[in-house]
């Protein structure tokens, strides 16, 4: 005899299968093998920063989930690329204490503000830097040079300071490739720049690590390809531009291309889903908008670095692209064939 | 975008679902045991109900016209075995509501001869006797949509019908009927071409037919009769091709403008187990008693592809093949739009193409919902290029209004693929569902107010 009762259930019955956390997950399988260069170069400093402000993000996420009473969605990933991401963009030496409050404001202040996962208009973790840039603009642009002897058996001293204390950096601290060049005119070979040769914050000194585990993402479908394209792209032709005219005061667009955190940001900042358009159309725009102020800012802006300010201002118009660049419906503006 | 056209021989974006076909697509048709009693819900297509014209107690022969058409969009109903006319009450559908129907009890032993009726020549009868005798054989589509065929053929004033384009896509996973009908049915099908030829005044025919059915494609190609200007098109495979609107887009290239039906673009679909039927029952004057349906999926024990008198209950259809005792959900119709089952009691009716059967571990609805993240997985799937991100999270503030001024909800026609590739798992299609029906209700409403 047949059963009396049956489930009953909305149309589709079958599903892709693919889910949220799933391509949370994913990321952060991309993002570890830039983990392990940073370690790599840098040493047990960059492990213990990055592994603290993950640890930050983390927690906050599931505090404030107990406090509002949910419940918490540390599961869903986010968190953690947020920690990991943030922690990438920091210098290696930075003291930990820093990058704890950093862990804490991008959750807190970048994201569950705007109602948690898929409401943040910023990038959470960029929200993090720009907030501990202003609040220590010493500790954030004091670099470690990679590739220390000792890297892997002592720790900086600036790393352990005490909360709210005044860090005392090593006597040796290298300048990264931007700096050099903007304040002292020297230029970095791109193969340095490309195989992480050189200082910078921990997570953007290799370029090719940095692609790779961004054509695993796209390979995947789990990262759009326009973003990252599109913003290489601008970067490349502004520069290249500015390159052809005098080639004196500008550096070239390889250079451009593969120093500092644009490639970082281009490949795991800006593709951020939830704070870029959706369209395709509106995807080329916002990345060609990051890759033209990042070299604005960088050319003609005080810093010597601009992908952060590039995205997060881009993050802000990003709403507004979606809401001017719409996809032409199917059967609408069309040029209605004579029956 | 002349210069890069990706999307040659097809319509944009779609999704690839996995095809579950192999399991029954090799099964030739076969005949299906008579139910003792067949149900017969007189609402069984899209437009009014049709209009019974027999009595309690009467006994009624295989073919014997059971109900009338009421009015245009309407189809007669006729009797799928001899018997005898034991109720006319309620008889509960699949939508939930109840629609009058005729309880028929079937005679065990009757040599179910079927009654013929006024034959239609295909070569001496006008347009006009076509048109009519395709309603009058009860003729709705097949694919699932039950419209009335009959409407969608009469060509408007004005209008022209260049092709003919025959839906053999099949682009639901799990369904093979219509692959079937193909293989098995060509001579019905060119026949019902023929008719359809002379009735739209159509100067070609298309058969589209996905490449997954490519041993079809091959057949139907070989039998092409020399004196009908059919041609057979492959197409890549995608989901939905077997929607009016993509197929047209992918056989002709053109898009239908909005709201506007196929004549706008000079051209008519019509599904070709629907065209085998006109094909098969206009020489002889008869009226539709069976159709093909898909019976598969995890809890079936003998699937294969049946042809099942219409008003068989679907206990009694489950009840022969055998299903798994575990049985959780029922799905009449594909996995993608097809409906779930509530209640075994319903009866196969003349739009079912299938019948699916999961058992607990298929049905793998996913449980929990995350929030939107804007991934634009739905924006590169939705094949009407609609931003099904956007108009869910407005859905969810109820501002129905901008969904569709804005965001064209009212295009939207519940294919579900922004619910199947969507991550966060948000049923998408059902807020379009409830969306549109409100919408519809509020412009109804606003309608009578008008008029009062």
């Amino acid at each position: 005899m047949l059963k009396k009762t049956l489930d009953i259930s909305t149309s589709p019955h079958i599903f892709k299968g693919r889910s949220t956390n799933q391509i949370m997950k994913n990321v952060v399988w991309a993002l570890l093998p830039v983990v392990f260069f940073s370690v790599y170069s840098f040493g047990i400093n960059a492990l213990l920063v990055i592994a603290t402000a993950t640890f930050a993000s983390v927690l906050t996420e599931h505090v404030l989930c107990k406090i509002s009473k949910k419940e918490t969605t540390v599961g869903d990933y986010s968190a953690v690329i947020t920690g990991i991401l943030l922690g990438l963009t920091l210098p290696p030496s930075f003291p930990l204490w820093m990058a704890f409050i950093g862990g804490v404001i991008g959750i807190a202040l970048g994201k569950y503000i705007f109602g948690g996962l898929g409401y943040n208009v910023f990038n959470p973790a960029l929200v993090a830097r720009a907030v501990l840039q202003a609040a220590f603009p010493v500790a954030i642009t004091t670099w470690h040079p990679a590739f220390l002897p000792d890297r892997f058996s002592s720790v900086a001293s600036s790393i352990l300071t005490l909360p709210f204390m005044e860090p005392k950096f090593d006597a040796i601290s290298g300048a990264t490739p931007l700096a050099a060049f903007k304040f002292d005119g020297i230029t970095t070979s791109t193969a340095e720049l490309a195989f992480g040769q050189i200082s910078g914050s921990a997570g953007e000194t290799s370029a090719v690590i940095i692609i790779l585990g961004g054509l695993y993402l796209i390979a995947r479908n789990m990262m759009n390809w326009r973003i990252p394209v599109a913003v290489l792209t601008s970067a490349f032709v502004l520069s290249g531009i500015l390159y052809l005219i005098n080639s004196e005061v500008y550096p070239s667009p390889w250079f451009m291309l593969f120093s500092g955190g644009l490639m970082l940001g281009a490949v795991f900042m800006a593709t951020d889903m939830v704070s870029s358009p959706i369209t395709p159309i509106g995807l080329w725009i916002y990345g060609g908008i990051i890759g033209i102020l990042t070299i604005v800012i960088r050319v003609w802006g005080g810093l010597s670095e601009g992908v952060m300010y590039s995205i997060l201002l881009t993050n802000a118009i990003s709403p507004h692209i979606d809401s001017v660049i719409k996809n032409r419906v199917y059967g609408t503006q069309q040029k209605m064939k004579a029956a | 975008m002349a210069l890069f056209n990706l999307h040659k021989n097809t319509f944009k974006h779609g999704i690839h679902p996995p095809e579950s076909k192999d399991e029954t697509s090799g099964l030739p048709i076969r005949q299906f045991a008579f139910a003792p009693v067949i149900i017969l819900p007189m609402a069984q297509h899209i437009g009014a109900p049709s209009e019974i014209v027999v009595r309690e107690g009467q006994e009624v022969q295989r073919g014997q016209l059971l109900a009338k058409a009421n009015g245009f969009v309407s189809v007669p109903l006729h009797a799928p075995v001899s018997g005898k006319v034991r109720k006319i009450a309620n008889v509960p559908t699949i939508s939930g509501k109840m629609s009058t129907g005729i309880y028929l009890e079937a005679f065990p032993f009757s040599t179910q001869e079927v009654l013929e009726g006024n034959p239609i020549d295909p070569d001496t009868a006008t347009p006009e006797e076509i048109l009519q005798g395709i309603q009058d054989a009860g003729i709705v589509g097949l694919g699932g949509a039950a419209f009335p065929t009959h409407v969608k053929l009469k060509i408007p004033e004005g209008k022209t019908c260049e092709t003919l384009i025959i839906n053999g896509v099949e682009c639901e996973p799990y369904l093979t009927t219509d692959h079937r009908v193909m293989l098995e049915q060509e001579a019905d099908i060119f026949m019902g071409i023929k008719y359809l030829l002379k009735v739209t005044g159509a100067e070609r025919a298309i058969i589209g037919i996905e490449a997954n059915k490519q041993d079809a494609a091959d057949h139907l190609t070989k039998h092409l009769p020399k004196d009908l200007p059919v041609t057979v098109q492959v197409l890549p495979v995608k989901y939905p091709q077997g929607a009016e609107k993509m197929l047209i887009t992918s056989i002709l290239g053109t898009e239908i403008p909005s709201g506007k039906l196929p004549i706008e673009v000079g051209a008519v679909v019509v599904n070709v187990a629907t065209t085998a039927e006109i094909g098969r029952l206009l020489p002889h004057g008869r009226g539709i008693q069976e159709r093909v349906i898909t019976i598969t999926g995890p809890g079936v024990k003998k699937k294969g592809n049946y042809l099942i008198p219409v008003g068989t209950p679907l206990r009694f259809v489950l009840e022969q093949v055998g299903v798994d005792e575990e049985i959780s959900e029922v799905y009449m119709g594909g996995p993608m739009m097809g409906m779930a089952v509530s209640n075994l009691d319903i009866s196969i009716v003349k739009g079912t193409s299938g019948i699916l059967v999961f058992t607990k571990k298929e049905v793998n609805r996913p449980t929990t919902i995350y929030p939107c993240i804007k991934c634009g997985a739905c924006v590169d799937a939705c094949p009407i290029l609609l931003n099904p991100s956007k108009l869910g999270i407005l859905a969810k503030f109820e501002a129905y209004d901008e969904m569709v001024s804005d965001f064209n909800l009212m295009d939207c026609f519940e294919c579900g693929s922004c619910t199947y590739v969507c991550p966060s798992h948000i049923p998408l299609v059902q807020y379009f569902r409830q969306a549109k029906r409100i919408v519809r209700k509020r412009e109804a409403e606003k309608k009578e107010k008008a008029h009062a």
